[in-house]
């Protein structure tokens, strides 16, 4: 076991942990976050995806004590009132159907607008590929995904 | 309504026995008569409603369909309209089990029965109140109107004087030209907890003092724990209590050995660390090849009949034309994205549980005596589902977290890793599927059979009789076919083997479908018709023919183009119809991709349609995977696929384009969730052979493979 720091959602938690736990169960049992998912612990759906240090990664595979001084972002941290325009998209498009999978898909578009504000058709799939969603909510993700760049260049041209 | 103070109009439906039909109660009177009420009403002093949803949310939308039938006929503003999950209880509630498609065409008749009932008694009140005839007055957006004076009274102000009076016997209920609310796609209000990570799914569950556990379960069905080592495991920092355990699936009973520890990680390295001895005697080893060539030999036999018209044989002897497949569909798993998990705590005797779960009465009525409790001592707590389709409203996983509780005496979430969750079952039976069809001269079909060979779901309960026949054997044929076709017969031959089969999305109907309307497309093309025709002068009712028409015009068939291939299916599944076309074409490497799917569903009354549509949207999707891209096979006994890296999902990039259409009809509700699943696989495959002259009769398949 050992102590250590995390900074998640721009606020720090000292947990104490087996270094090797992956960082999806220390934010989930330990801190406390459930938003985030566990679908599969290999990597292959998706569910688990934060940012870390600003880069989708999945929480399943990454041990704890790999973490470092990096800045972790959940599901919670995206907003405090559902006003993130990807979660104002997805709910424009009304994209959920369980929501199980739905954390990670907005964690991973997310991502992808921050540094292609305005994605193609291409670009959408090959970002969002590693995510599965077993409701089929697919043509609603890319729906909103382009409802989320019209939102976002909207806020920036208000400005 | 426990917790519930102050003063409330509660109303509820008492069901007086089975098959008779409910009736609206209050609540207190319920109470004086003894009566456990369902109580899935209640307006109180502030004028707020409260609803109990009596189904599970696994994604089909009952959440936000069940308050939009409450709203229209109570007149209330939906944003009014505050929602909250069931227990389990049989006596309240009647089935619970979320299945069949049945949330909203097994009870929308008793909902706006029950909210217009309540409407009638505040407007009741108030006419009393304004000393005027009830006649002048009318309801709106929360408030009791009198026409002549424009005065107006909220309904907390009424709940009072309402709850005093009897409910009525009659009430008119709205005809459809008259909703507001209902047919209107108003946006679903668990979508914003969805989007933030508010909605609590089993998985998030927490009570105090909880434990973690993960259980190593025998990965051979029939197999038994001979012996463990535990002490590894029990040496792991946080690891409580090792512990054999049973649980029960159909007949059998599984065997593990359960590890609870501080933590889920925990849990899993003491599981690494467990090493057991398994008895895998007595039983046989299957693999998938051994349970196929069995059914495709049993389709060679005589079935067990279900139903027959004419005289198939005689007909099929003397057809003009003579028509023969076999089609083949495999075992399969659910894969909810959120894999099996239940918290339980036993104590004192009793024993309450939370969990994704699809059928929390049957949880209630039969893991009671599972654990030595009776039904009243079990409380079932539902979660938000992370999918269901059919795997949630098996008992094993509640069953086994109330006995780990029980043998722990501590409250415990027990959670189903991926692998788990994919290789234990229950599955969808894998089938083989012998059509034969006789042409007449003209062209139409004169004879019709079917025989399907697989395990039959019935046969697993204990003491079920293994020579009854499928009465799902017709599951997905148009009804209609069964009045047009003049000679027929559809029977099944069981397949006794040991792999656990459950309910998945549409259920028989996901595999009937393929072996039908393939079989109808190949009748079609043996007698040179059109596909689309063939079926049109087969369908008797407009119904059929008013769904096709809507087909064969949104897909433009008449007029599709030459380069492309298209095809098209249509089934019948928990009371409502679904036709698909297909749209194929070559890409520039020559490999099949899929253009465009169109959908028309047509279930009769509904609330929502574009949770109708987002329901036919995922249907297709589910389809897909199991057409092209997933199986589950068995080796040496054991299933092969663990994880989604062996048994792939079907992804954004495999995603074709989807168009929805929905009927406006008189009939009766039928299913949404389920009902656009089976006829996707025959339109692609009917598509892909239009394309390529390719007939595909086994699945899955993989696109690039045609």
């Amino acid at each position: 076991m050992a102590s250590i720091n995390l900074k998640i959602n721009n606020k720090a938690y000292t947990i104490d942990s087996d270094p090797k736990m992956p960082l999806l169960w220390a934010i989930r049992d330990l801190v406390g976050l459930t938003g985030t998912k566990y679908g599969c612990g290999i990597a292959q759906c998706g569910a688990c995806t934060v940012h870390l240090g600003g880069i989708p990664v999945r929480s399943c595979s990454i041990p704890v004590s790999a973490v470092g001084s990096k800045d972790i972002t959940t599901i919670e941290g995206l907003s405090d009132d559902n006003s993130h325009p990807v979660q104002q998209a997805w709910i424009q498009e009304q994209v959920p159907q369980c929501g199980y999978c739905q954390s990670g898909q907005i964690m991973a578009a997310t991502a992808l607008l921050g540094k292609n504000p305005n994605p193609s058709d291409k670009d959408i799939d090959t970002a969002m590929q590693g995510h599965i969603c077993r409701c089929g909510t697919y043509p609603r993700i890319r729906k909103a995904i382009k409802a989320a760049s019209v939102i976002i260049s909207q806020k920036a041209s208000a400005k | 309504m426990s917790g519930m103070t102050g003063v409330a109009l509660t109303l509820g439906l008492h069901f007086p026995a089975i098959g008779k039909e409910a009736i609206v109660l209050k609540q207190d009177t319920a109470e004086s008569q003894g009566f456990e009420l369902n109580a899935w009403i209640s307006i109180d002093e502030t004028g707020k409603v409260t609803i109990v949803n009596h189904r599970a949310e696994m994604g089909q939308g009952s959440f936000q369909s069940v308050p939009q039938i409450i709203a229209e006929e109570l007149e209330v503003d939906l944003n009014d309209v505050n929602i909250v999950f069931a227990q389990g209880s049989q006596t309240k509630y009647g089935s619970q089990v979320t299945g069949g498609s049945s949330t909203i065409r097994g009870s929308y008749q008793r909902l706006l029965k029950l909210s217009a009932t309540a409407r009638e008694m505040l407007l009741e009140a108030a006419a009393k109140k304004w000393g005027v005839p009830r006649g002048e007055c009318f309801a709106e957006n929360g408030q009791a109107i009198h026409k002549p004076s424009g005065r107006k009274l909220g309904y907390g102000a009424l709940v009072e004087a309402a709850s005093k009076q009897e409910p009525p016997a009659e009430v008119r209920l709205k005809s459809p030209n008259e909703y507001k609310i209902i047919r209107k796609p108003m946006p679903r209000q668990d979508t914003p907890p969805k989007t933030n990570g508010e909605a609590v799914f089993g998985l998030d569950m927490k009570l105090p003092g909880m434990l973690y556990a993960v259980v190593e379960r025998n990965p051979r069905f029939l197999g038994k724990v001979k012996s463990v080592d535990d002490s590894g495991a029990k040496a792991v920092p946080g690891v409580r209590h090792v512990l054999r355990v049973q649980m029960n699936v159909f007949s059998h009973k599984r065997e593990g050995v359960a590890v609870v520890a501080d933590n889920l990680w925990s849990a899993m390295q003491g599981r690494k660390a467990l090493k057991i001895v398994w008895d895998d005697s007595g039983f046989e080893h299957y693999n998938t090849e051994q349970l196929f060539a069995r059914m495709r030999n049993d389709v060679k036999g005589e079935p067990l009949s279900f139903k027959t018209k004419g005289n198939f044989s005689r007909a099929f002897g003397k057809a003009f034309k003579k028509l023969e497949a076999i089609y083949e569909t495999p075992y399969e798993s659910h894969s909810c994205m959120e894999p099996l998990n239940c918290v339980a705590h036993f104590h004192d005797n009793k024993c309450e549980i939370w969990g994704p779960i699809q059928g929390p009465d049957w949880v209630q009525s039969d893991v009671a005596p599972m654990i030595g409790l009776k039904p009243e001592d079990v409380t079932v707590n539902m979660t938000f589902l992370g999918g269901g389709f059919g795997r949630k409203a098996f008992l094993d996983y509640p069953h086994e977290a109330a006995v780990i509780s029980k043998a722990i005496n501590a409250p415990v979430k027990v959670v189903w890793t991926r692998e788990d969750d994919m290789t234990q079952g229950p599955f969808r039976p894998g089938m083989v599927y012998q059509c034969k069809g006789g042409l007449s001269e003209d062209g139409r079909i004169d004879a019709f059979e079917t025989i399907m060979a697989g395990q039959n779901m019935d046969h697993q309960n204990p003491g079920a009789d293994k020579m009854a026949y499928n009465s799902s054997a017709t599951e997905g044929l148009l009804e209609t076919y069964l009045e047009s076709l003049p000679n027929y017969s559809f029977g099944d031959i069981p397949l006794d083997a040991p792999v656990p089969v459950m309910w998945w999305r549409s259920v028989y109907s996901s595999t009937n479908g393929f072996a039908f309307e393939s079989f109808m497309d190949e009748l079609a093309i043996s007698a040179g018709k059109d596909p689309l025709d063939f079926r049109r002068q087969h369908l008797w009712g407009g119904r059929y023919q008013e769904l096709l028409k809507k087909l064969e015009e949104v897909s433009g068939w008449k007029t599709r183009s030459k380069n492309g291939g298209y095809g098209v299916a249509i089934t019948e599944c928990f009371s409502s119809i679904v036709g698909e076309v297909v749209k194929v074409s070559k890409k520039t490497d020559g490999k099949i991709k899929i253009d465009k799917v169109w959908a028309v569903m047509d279930c009769g009354w509904y609330v929502n349609p574009d949770i109708i549509r987002a329901q036919v949207e995922g249907s297709i999707i589910m389809a897909l995977g199991a057409a092209t891209v997933h199986a589950t096979h068995f080796e040496d006994g054991k299933a092969v696929e663990q994880n989604f890296n062996t048994y792939k999902m079907p992804r954004i990039t495999d995603t074709p384009e989807i168009e929805v259409h929905i009927m406006e009809n008189e009939e009766k509700a039928g299913g949404a969730g389920e009902p656009g699943l089976p006829p996707f696989t025959p339109a692609l495959t009917n598509a892909i052979f239009d394309l390529t002259g390719k007939r595909i009769r086994k699945l899955p398949f993989a696109l690039e493979d045609v």
